[in-house]
């Protein structure tokens, strides 16, 4: 099986050690995976934000980036939903009979990384030692656009020393929606407020969740606070081993 | 009582000023979890549901794609059973065609039937300028009424007041509307139920005249419907010798077995009630009422014709949506600037009114983080983000002939990321301007990063309340470039 790493472009630019942290996982997993390095952005944030025609050039970059494989893994519950979900109504948009085949074939092939290594190659544990206590934030995207269930918990609950306390409020938003963030800052950051204040409730030294855009909200509101209380991508926590 | 909605700022402004009423965060954060929480339970006890929302979404995609039909079989059925039928194009011809009813009458007084569709038009506004005064029998529509305020939930329109709030209207403004409230009255629910009730029950006997909406209307019959809890609405449907319904055209159902579907959907939905108390039906006109229905448009064709949106004309008006959406939890009903609030008005507002004439309207499909619980609630099974996503780019589209900063800056970031060179490069300005600005920020953020001082607008728009970890010396393509692992 041939498996490409879609990094996704805030992780890329802003968060390259969970990039690093995915392929340490799959390499010790066994699986070689490849970074393809056309590859830029799944154009969420286009789209999202109304911007259709911007979207094209990037969607058609990532099915040429992405061709030939016959999975694609990625640490972002919300980029694998705007694949499955967003890419054919760009394509639609483009009049491009050719990226409406292109997007037809590569968008099934994406998994988020929990999917990934719950249903494909099949395990639960993956090995990982994390010695603290850790909260569980399920990101809106993971959660409802792509459903993927308790797969990040049963990955969270073999990790060897991990101690999982439940979130309060768990699947409420926690008011990043990308460019919502600024077009409406103070809504989106009482909806955080009240997302890090469950948070600090749980006691947890650490939040994990599997989309670092969250996570770069809420985690810069915990740190406006000084709460002590530090953000990870999931991968990350998988990664760790007691060697390392 | 003339408060309207009219020149309400856009979402961002209204929202801003929502937020920073305490009270009115706590009487939200309260009713809609209790809401939540019922509506759940409830919800929980139908094995079938998902079918039920499926049939539902079915039943109602079917009529629409007929609707023309379907309505032409109402008219028949209506008048065959001694009903006038009316077709109102827009809210004013609406209006009027109710004012000149109440005229023909001389009756300078209406009861309503909480209802929707007169709201929308402003029913109660135009007749009040042609003399006639119309009174919200709903408890929750009284309150909002009698305290000259605006609804701001489509199923509990006073929910943002407590009911010591609740007391407060009814001692200071019941007397000039009609039975004053008892002198001693406390804020205990049962003793507010109670005023308004000997309040009310003046006017049903008095009122020769109702209008109410329609929760339904049964094609093959001509039947309506009115589903309700208080049985307020039973008193103005059967007591007055003249009863109007305004029924928006999408509220057509062809069968009472397709009704069978939309009732057990609707209470558990809105309530979290298993069955609503009071169910009314009637076909036509019943012996000695004369019965009047106005089949409204007023944008629902619009929406109609749009390819995406027009799955909003399933919506049964149950507010699931309201109760389970973060936005509206914190920022309230009145931000929206419409009486469709939430999200499923941040998507129904532009489909009947247009995108890119208003700016109001305009930054509605903005006022959601795209959570998707909306979806999830919905029984009919609306996507409301899909519709939402649509949406913004008809605004976007609305506006290109003059581009906004944000229009620059999205064209930009699609040239940077149609290329993985170009990114790279971007990449690498990042870092530096990265350490460069990493040495003013002295703040290190919990795990060991280094933070970036408050960012200049527009990145104040985030760095106001959060800090900004600052950017890696080494973006991942350049690591992996580094490291030649390919």
């Amino acid at each position: 099986m041939k498996v490409a790493v879609q990094v996704t472009c805030i992780n890329d630019a802003m968060f390259p050690d969970t990039g690093k942290a995915v392929f340490t996982l799959l390499r010790r997993l066994g699986v070689q995976a490849d970074f393809p390095a056309a590859q830029t952005c799944c154009a969420q944030p286009m789209v999202n934000t109304g911007y259709l025609d911007e979207a094209v050039p990037v969607v058609r970059n990532f099915v040429d980036a992405f061709a030939g494989y016959d999975a694609i893994v990625t640490p972002s519950g919300s980029c694998a939903g705007s694949v499955r979900h967003q890419h054919s109504i760009v394509a639609r948009r483009s009049g491009d009979d050719r990226l409406a085949a292109a997007v037809a074939e590569t968008s099934p092939k994406v998994y988020e990384l929990t999917e990934f290594l719950v249903d494909v190659l099949g395990v639960t544990d993956v090995g990982a030692y994390f010695p603290h206590r850790v909260t569980y934030h399920p990101t809106c995207h993971s959660l409802r656009m792509l459903g993927v269930g308790d797969r990040p918990l049963r990955l969270l609950r073999e990790v060897r020393g991990l101690d999982l306390v439940e979130l309060p409020a768990a699947d409420e938003c926690c008011g990043f929606g990308g460019t919502f963030a600024v077009k409406n800052a103070e809504t989106s950051t009482a909806m955080g407020a009240d997302k890090a204040r469950h948070v600090l409730d749980t006691g947890a030294e650490v939040l994990v969740a599997g989309d670092n855009s969250c996570l770069l909200h809420i985690g810069g509101l915990l740190s406006r606070q000084r709460t002590g209380v530090r953000v990870m991508h999931l991968a990350e926590v998988l990664a760790g081993t007691e060697e390392a | 009582m003339s408060a309207t909605f009219v020149g309400m700022p856009a979402f961002p402004a209204a929202a801003r000023e929502a937020l920073s009423d305490t009270q009115l965060r706590r009487n939200l954060a309260h009713a809609t979890g209790t809401i939540r929480a019922k509506r759940a339970a409830v919800v929980g006890e139908v094995d079938e549901w998902e079918e039920l929302r499926m049939a539902g979404a079915a039943i109602k995609d079917n009529t629409l794609r007929h609707l023309d039909e379907h309505l032409l079989r109402l008219e028949k059925s209506l008048t065959d059973r001694g009903a006038t039928v009316h077709w109102a194009r827009d809210a004013a011809e609406a209006c009027e065609i109710v004012a000149s009813i109440a005229k023909q009458h001389a009756v300078d007084e209406v009861v309503k039937v909480k209802s929707m569709a007169t709201q929308e038009i402003g029913l109660n506004e135009a007749l009040a300028t042609q003399g006639i005064t119309a009174w919200e029998t709903d408890l929750a529509e009284l309150i909002v009424q009698l305290g000259d305020d605006l609804p701001s939930h489509i199923l509990v329109p006073a929910i943002h007041r407590n009911r010591a709030e609740i007391r407060e209207i009814f001692r200071d403004k019941m007397a000039a509307a009609g039975r004053p409230a008892p002198d001693d009255l406390s804020d205990r629910p049962a003793e507010l139920a109670g005023a308004a009730r000997l309040h009310l029950r003046e006017k049903f006997l008095r009122a020769r005249m109702a209008v109410s909406g329609a929760n339904f209307a049964v094609a093959e019959t001509g039947t309506l419907v009115v589903v309700e809890s208080e049985g307020n609405g039973r008193m103005c449907l059967t007591l007055p010798e003249v009863l109007v319904s305004v029924v928006g055209i999408e509220k057509i159902v062809p069968t009472w077995s397709d009704l069978d579907v939309f009732l057990q959907l609707l209470p558990r939905s809105s309530t979290g009630e298993r069955m609503n108390p009071y169910t009314s039906t009637w076909s036509g006109a019943t012996e000695g009422q004369e019965a009047h229905v106005v089949l409204l448009d007023n944008g629902r064709t619009r929406a109609l014709a749009d390819e995406v949106g027009r799955q909003a004309l399933r919506c049964i008006r149950c507010s699931a949506c309201l109760n389970v959406c973060p936005v509206y939890e914190r920022t309230g009903g009145h931000a929206y600037g419409s009486v469709y609030p939430g999200p499923i008005g941040a998507i129904l507002n532009p489909l009947l009114r247009g995108t890119g004439v208003d700016d109001q309207v305009d930054s509605l499909p903005y006022a959601s983080s795209l959570c998707g619980a909306c979806f999830e609630a919905c029984p009919v099974r609306i996507d409301i983000p899909e519709v939402l996503v649509h949406l913004r780019s008809k605004v976007v589209d609305a506006h290109r002939s003059a581009p906004k900063a944000e229009a620059v800056a999205m064209k930009s970031a699609s040239w940077v990321l149609a290329d993985s060179k170009r990114l790279g490069l971007a990449e690498r300005g990042m870092g530096l301007a990265g350490r460069l600005l990493g040495r003013f920020g002295r703040k290190v953020m919990p795990g060991g990063r280094r933070a970036l001082g408050r960012l200049p607008w527009p990145g104040s728009l985030w760095s106001n309340a959060r800090d900004v970890p600052a950017p890696p010396a080494e973006s991942f393509r350049a690591w992996w470039r580094r490291e030649g692992r390919r």
